[in-house]
Order: C-alpha cells, then structure tokens, then sequence
C-alpha cells in the first residue's frame, strides 16, 4: 500500500494538467457563452442571447448544417475507401501486407498545409485536373466548382481522414480469429454470407471508432475549408474563429463552441455505447 | 504364426465402395513437403483417427479434406465424386476446431443455426433440429448464453452439437479434447464414442495421443512425417506394430537388434525358433508379453531367459521392470504388483511374442 502523501504527490502533476489546460478553459468558454459584449467591450452579464442569436439567426443554423453534412459525407466516403483497403489488406493481400500497409501510413507523416495546398494545385481553375480535362476535350473551359466549394473540402478531408478511418478497421480485422472465418465456410457459408454474417459484425467496434474519428476530426476542422472551401465551404469552426478573431465577438463564439461540444459529446457517447454492444470478449 | 506383422493398412473394413477416398495426396509448403504421397480410404461410419506427432501432416490432412488447403498433387473423393476441386462451403463435411471456433457475438442456438441458416434451411425446420442438436449433447438449458460465458467443455459440445446439425457424411474432428483437462477429456472421450454410435455419422478424428486414439478408434492411421507408416485397428496396431516407430508410439515396448539364421532368432543373450527369411532383424516385445518363469506352468514354444533387476516402478496394479540380460541389453517387463524384487531372476516368454519390424 503506498502512502497518502506517496499517492497525493503522484496524482497532483496530471491532476493539474487537466484543471489548468482543459477544466479551466473549458469552464472559461461555458461563462464567455453566457456573456455579452457591448461596444467592443466584453460585459460579465448573465444571460442567454448568444444562444438565441445562434438558433435564430439562419446564416449560422446554415453552417453549423452544412458542417454537419459535410462530417457526414467525408466520414461515409472514407469508410467506403477504408474499409475495403483494410479488408484486402487484412485478408488478401499476402505478403505485400507489409508494404502496403505503409503506403497507406505515409500520408500522415506529410503536413495537413502541404496536403491541402497540392488540392489547390490539382483542383482550381488553372490547375492540373482542368488541364487534363480541356486537354482531352470533356470540357471546353475550367470547371469552376472544383475548389471553392463544399466538394473539395470533403475531398480534401476524405483524403486527410481516410487513413485515420483506415487504422482502427484494420485491426480490428486483424482481431479476427481465422479460424471463425473457416469455421464459417466449413458450415457451408459462401464468402458474401460469411462477411455479412462474421467479418462485417466482428470489425464493427473498428469500423465504429474510425467512423466517430472521420466524423468528429471533420466537424471542427477549420483549415481545409480556410484551404479550398471558399465562401460556400465555409464550415463552423471557422465562423468561431472569425467571431474570435475579427469580430470580436467572444461570447457568440463561445456558445457555438459549446454547441460543438454538445455534439461532439453525445457522439462519443453513443459510440461507446455501440462499441460495447458489439465487443464479445 | 509369423513374428513379422503383415496386414493389409489401406483396405477400409465392411463392404462397399468408401465413403472417402484419398489418392497420392501430397502438400508443401514452400520448400517444405508437409504430405507425401498420402493413400487412405475411409468406410461410411467409420471412427478413424490420424494420429502422429506434431509436424507428423496429420492437421493439414484434415484441412485438405475440409478444404482450406489445396493438395499440391493426386486427389481427394468422397462418394465417388471429387471433393478436392470444391470450395469449403460446398462439401458435405463439417469440422469440430481444436480451439471450437464458435462465433462470439452470436448465442449457442444462432451458432448451432448456423450451417442451417446460411444453407437456407426453411425456417420451420431449423428450430427444431438445433434444439435436437443441443439436446443430443446436453446442452439446452445454455442456448441462449453466448459463448464467452462457457466452460471449454461446454464449448466444445456446442462446436460439436454446431456441425452435427448440419447432417455432414463426415465429421473432421481437429484434437478436440486437447485444450480440455484430463478427467474431462476422459469424460468426453467416451461421450463422443456413444454420440457417433448414436448418429452413425463418419468420424476423422485427429489427436497427438495415442490412448485416445486407441479408446476411440475403429481404425489407426499413424503418420509420420508426411507419410502414413501404418493403417490398423487399435489391437492390430498394438499386436502387430508394422515398424519399429509404430511399436515404440503407440505403447511401451523393447526393441531387440538381433538376427535370423537358419529358422533361430538370436538377439543377445535371446534365443527363439522363428520362420521367416534370414538377416538381420528388429523385434519388437510388449513388457506384459514377459513374466516371471516362477509364476506357473510355462507354454511349449516358451522362452527362458535369466536377467538381473537393474530397476522396479510400482504402479498400484502392476510392476514395471528392468532387466539386464548380459551385455546391456535391457528388457522392460511389466508383472502384476508382486513384491519388492532384487538380484537375477528367471523370465519366460512365448515366442510368437516378439514381433518382427521394420526400422
């Protein structure tokens, strides 16, 4: 048994950490959202105007939608790539497993900025993908919604996120005793039947955690719509940053962050509560 | 009788064609030839068991038969029709998993189902044989459990109870009992003897254990390193070993290196009239097949033979000796428990007793 002073002394670096980096903050931006500002200046009144303001007022109900559908399509669209990969990879890719496995690690060694820079170059009006398209005479003149808009960002963050979708669903199917997959097809199962019915619910707990990765790293992301978004791909977090930043606008931008953070919670809420109805061990 | 065993290994016994028949089945690995040239048939309702040390081919035997392996030469039928060119899912065999396999996230009645469901068994049909299933291996009061809930034994019945429902003309059978402990795999054992009775399915039962192997079995296939090197009844093989390695497997046994001339068997200090061709030999000799001369009246074709106590291993029923006959040569001599014993005694035994074999 360790001592009480032992254990105090141990427990009080981390315990600080977490008040002063993340309770404190935290409890900092729940007062700003009850706040207000007046002529520039910031005014500790209690009230409940910046959640009006952001329910009623359509332009931010609109992003904070947007945001979502475009959290959604990315985390879909990098679970459609995702999974397959990891699904060849775990079960047929043999021995190039190794070497493939790393190409699709690679990516996130490269910088997000890099990444999204090279979409610019690839999508916008004189870039490489309207080049390539005039060249071969599909289209005539540079096809405008290509960057700047909600499209390049989800492929910009499905590219981003794909990887993080990728990592969890691989081992999870790396969890998978062979043996049940043999045992499956032994009792006359074909191979769709045998997915459905033993691969796809055993891998749901990764498939899962890379769905709430995509999903929740997509809503607060603020650099690819900065990047490629332009001003329809505007998402919610760059709305906080401008109220931080330009408008000065604190109180609102606090609330909006509290919204975010509602969300994000009950998520990871409810994927727990997923993820335990479907392990077995 | 002739001391060099003689037996026909592959003709399944009962009559009729075989249900399966392997022919000139080989595997490799790489470099590595796990199976060579493999010749076996299997009679309908047979409980036959491969039985061979770890590495001996007689798991990748069994996955060749189920289908998870492709053989590298020669064919695999079953009824006649080939079974080797078919995938897993289209083969009339199931398989019982050395670790039982049973799908996690599903109850003990949705993994009996199973096989039932995914073949499209009407709906009607399947709660009934899977109740019967679990009844038949004791198990119905835990279908609704799942099977992290379970004992290794109760698991394994439910693997068993998973792939009887399916009807298989054979069962594949991959160490079973060998994750479970001893007394409940001796329990087991005689369960799974009376539940293939009662089923009258085809057993291939794969063990490293040679007791089990002779508990269960019709007939014996052992395997060593890639090729079958006997194929007998459980008191075949033990009687009449066909090598040195089969007699040295399965039981105890003394090898004695001698030679045949002129119709006597000369290993030592051991003399013995033998019919059979002249050179060098190998002999094979059960310890209870010798006992002690004091203890009656010895058989006409009796041999004689004086030894001294090297060692005594009391073992509550029995006694397990060892004797030196002059020039090291030991003999192991298994007697009913009798007394402590010490000094040179003399030992008899018959003849037809030593079993002529080969390296």
């Amino acid at each position: 048994m360790y001592s009480r002073v032992y254990k105090a002394i141990v427990s009080a670096p981390p315990l600080l950490w977490v008040g002063v980096f993340l309770l404190l903050p935290y409890a900092l931006m729940f007062a700003h959202s009850f706040w207000t500002v007046r002529d520039g200046m910031l005014v500790h009144q209690w009230n409940l105007r910046n959640y009006q303001t952001l329910l009623l007022n359509p332009v931010y109900t609109g992003v904070l939608f947007r945001t979502m559908r475009i959290a959604a399509s990315v985390t879909l669209l990098s679970l459609l790539l995702g999974y397959p990969l990891a699904y060849y990879l775990s079960f047929h890719a043999g021995p190039r497993k190794e070497l493939l496995y790393q190409l699709v690690i690679v990516p996130l060694w490269v910088s997000y900025l890099v990444r999204g820079y090279a979409w610019k170059t690839i999508l916008g009006s004189t870039g490489v993908l309207n080049g390539f398209l005039q060249y071969l005479h599909i289209t005539h003149e540079p096809v405008g919604y290509l960057l700047y808009s909600p499209f390049s960002v989800v492929l910009m963050l499905t590219h981003i996120y794909t990887p993080f979708v990728f990592l969890p669903i691989y081992a999870a199917l790396e969890h998978i005793p062979r043996p049940l997959v043999e045992a499956s097809q032994d009792l006359g199962a074909k191979p769709r039947s045998t997915f459905f019915r033993i691969i796809l619910p055993l891998s749901m707990p990764g498939l899962l955690a890379g769905a709430t990765f995509a999903f929740v790293l997509s809503l607060g992301d603020f650099l690819a719509p900065l990047l490629v978004g332009g001003p329809s791909g505007t998402m919610i977090a760059n709305i906080v940053q401008s109220l931080f930043g330009a408008a000065y606008d604190w109180p609102l931008g606090a609330s909006i962050s509290v919204c975010i953070l509602i969300i994000t919670v009950s998520l990871l809420f409810l994927t727990e509560r997923l993820e335990k109805r479907w392990s077995f061990e | 009788m002739s001391a060099s065993a003689s037996s026909s290994p592959q003709a399944a016994p009962g009559a009729g064609a075989p249900l399966l028949e392997v022919r000139g089945v080989a595997k490799r690995f790489g470099a590595r030839e796990v199976l060579k040239s493999i010749s076996l048939d299997i009679a309908a309702g047979e409980f036959l068991t491969l039985l061979g040390e770890s590495g001996s081919g007689k798991t990748t035997l069994l996955r060749l038969i189920a289908g998870f392996e492709q053989p590298t030469a020669g064919e695999i039928r079953m009824g006649g029709e080939r079974l080797d060119t078919l995938p897993p899912y289209k083969r009339r065999v199931n398989t019982v998993f050395q670790h039982y396999a049973l799908f996690p996230h599903l109850n003990v009645r949705d993994n009996v189902a199973y096989g039932l469901r995914v073949k499209g068994t009407p709906k009607n049909e399947i709660g009934g044989r899977v109740d019967e299933a679990l009844r038949m291996v004791k198990m119905s009061e835990y279908a609704d459990a799942r099977p992290s809930r379970l004992s290794g034994g109760q698991q394994q019945r439910v693997a068993l109870a998973r792939a009887l429902v399916n009807r298989p003309q054979l069962l594949l059978l991959d160490e079973p009992l060998s994750a479970l402990d001893a007394n409940l795999r001796k329990e087991m054992q005689s369960e799974l003897k009376a539940l293939q009775r009662e089923v009258g399915i085809t057993f291939l039962f794969v063990t490293h254990d040679q007791e089990e192997a002779m508990a269960l079995s019709d007939r014996i296939a052992l395997l060593r390193d890639g090729t079958l090197e006997q194929v007998a009844s459980p008191r075949e093989i033990y009687a009449c070993p066909a090598t040195a390695y089969t007699a040295r497997f399965i039981g105890q046994t003394s090898l004695l290196r001698g030679e045949v001339r002129g119709g006597v068997a000369t290993c030592g200090a051991l003399r013995w009239p033998i019919s059979g061709s002249d050179g060098a030999a190998l002999f094979s000799l059960r310890p209870e097949a010798i006992s002690l001369a004091a203890d009656g009246a010895a058989p006409p074709d009796a041999v004689h033979f004086r030894g001294v106590i090297r060692q005594q291993i009391y073992g509550g029923s029995s006694e397990l000796l060892e004797v030196d006959c002059g020039n090291n040569q030991i003999l192991r001599v298994r007697i009913p428990a009798y007394r402590p014993l010490s000094g040179e005694h003399e030992f008899v035994f018959t003849a037809a007793d030593a079993i002529r074999v080969r390296e």
